[in-house]
């Protein structure tokens, strides 16, 4: 990762992102779109999958976004972005246009790891010079807290109730990041929007890789309705996801795997490790959980932990 | 019936004025309202970043608290703020209270 910002008080202060949005109040994908737009600058274009981030935030005839933006559909956010980059080529090929324009595709889990997938892997297999962005809220918020590929085991959500049959999600969540680098981009990373010097630093990165091809940055981003919490805790959630060894910040740079801080650490020192109960206990899409059910979890994190420092030390 | 070409059809969808949400203060949906003591603020940026809203201010300027020089104050422009209380969780010093709205 280069280190463009070293603090806070580098971290750019337009706001292109403008309030007045629809998102729900202490909405945690709405701090990454803010963050988003700051950092890529105005010269981006923004190609957007349907999901909360493109219903609350362009409700005809009006928008949030103050960057240029398009918005198709839920599953071809990957291709239309193909389409802009491809026809940027064409306008330089033919002395229109010589500026650095960022095609950003912003989407969220269910648009990622379920419905988008096939165009984002189209995508990156053409090696399209795209940042792809995941915000990640692990579920389908935007129709009513669906589960998705995203949805982690055990978590309550509408499709997946808590009772005698089953007990929230069966399944595990998916790793989007071990499908993103099995293409081998340039550059993929994690972030998460407690962590947003980190976060800028990751976007800032990937936006100059991707002279080279396609980028793809997954940032974690709470949703008080459908984690259900209180939402003045968003940030707090996020930073345990992160502290918990729940949600690793890592990167993928030109085949090379590196931890993060905090990652780094915790993978280092198993005591600096928050417990996992922390993050899940604040939540009530975890409130059915056992202590064998946190246990089994527990030792998921910690494998994930293991597997992602041997991957770093080869 | 004639019917109207091509170029005379408004286009659909799509939307000139960057930044148009603005006209929706989403201020209304708030019942709890965040107050900022100014006294108690070591400007340390964090609210600021981790407002959903982008609705606290950034006010550059002399600002001398406690015999302290500082050369930022935060503000909460409360037309847009949807009282998530994250401010005032996340500020170090406690210095954002959340009152209820009368
Ligand atoms: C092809 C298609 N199927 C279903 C929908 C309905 N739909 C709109 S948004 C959405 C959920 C989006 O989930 P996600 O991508 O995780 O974004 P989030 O709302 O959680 O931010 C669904 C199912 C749709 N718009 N298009
Ligand atoms: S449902 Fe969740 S992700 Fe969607 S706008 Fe509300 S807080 Fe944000
Ligand atoms: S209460 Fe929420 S919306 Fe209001 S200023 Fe604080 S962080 Fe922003
Ligand atoms: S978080 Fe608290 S101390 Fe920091 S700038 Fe905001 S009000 Fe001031
Ligand atoms: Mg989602």
């Amino acid at each position: 990762m280069k280190v463009v910002f070293k603090t806070v008080w580098d971290l750019p202060a337009e706001e292109l992102f403008a309030s007045g949005h629809r998102a729900c109040a202490g909405c945690g994908p709405a701090i990454a779109m803010r963050w988003l737009t700051k950092v890529a600058g105005p010269n981006t274009i923004v190609v957007n999958a349907t999901g909360c981030m493109e219903v609350t935030t362009t409700q005809y005839p009006e928008t949030a976004w103050m960057v240029p933006y398009l918005h198709v559909a839920f599953e071809n956010a990957a291709a239309a972005a193909s389409g802009i980059e491809a026809a940027i080529k064409t306008l330089r090929r033919k002395g229109l246009w010589s500026g650095k324009t960022n095609v950003m595709v912003i989407a969220g889990d269910g648009g990622t790891y379920d419905i988008g997938l096939q165009s984002l892997s189209g995508m990156l297999e053409r090696g399209h010079r795209v940042i792809y962005v995941l915000y990640d809220n692990e579920a389908y918020m935007n129709t009513g807290i669906q589960r998705s590929g995203s949805t982690p085991k055990y978590a309550w959500t509408t499709t997946t109730p808590v009772g005698k049959a089953i007990r929230g999600k069966i399944q595990r969540k998916k790793d989007i990041m071990g499908i993103v680098v099995a293409h081998r981009p340039p550059y993929a990373a994690t972030a998460s929007i407690s962590n947003l010097v980190d976060l800028s630093n990751k976007l800032k990165t990937a936006l100059e890789y991707t002279e080279e091809g396609p980028t793809f940055l997954h940032i974690l981003a709470p949703c008080p309705p459908g984690w259900r919490y209180p939402e003045e805790r968003t940030v707090e959630v996020a930073r345990l996801a992160v502290e918990t060894g729940y949600f690793p910040l890592w990167e993928y740079d030109h085949g090379k795997v590196r931890l993060n801080p905090p990652t780094s650490a915790i993978a280092a020192d198993p005591k600096r490790r928050r417990p996992l109960k922390e993050f899940l206990k604040i939540q009530g899409r975890f409130a059915h959980l056992t202590d064998a059910e946190i246990e089994e979890l527990e030792k998921d994190v910690v494998a994930n932990l293991e597997y992602l420092a041997k991957l770093a030390s080869l | 019936m004639s019917l109207p070409k091509v170029h005379e059809i408004p286009i659909g969808g799509i939307i000139t004025e960057p930044g148009s949400s603005r006209r929706n203060p989403t201020g209304g949906w708030r019942s709890l309202k965040p107050v900022l003591h100014d006294d108690r603020c070591i400007r340390c940026r964090i609210c600021w970043m981790y407002c959903p809203e982008g609705t606290i201010k950034e006010i550059k300027g002399e600002f001398v608290v406690k015999g302290k020089k500082y050369q930022y104050k935060y503000e909460i422009d409360y037309t847009y703020c949807k009282g998530c209380g994250i401010c005032a969780h996340e500020c170090p010093v406690k210095a954002i209270e959340m009152v209820p709205e009368t």
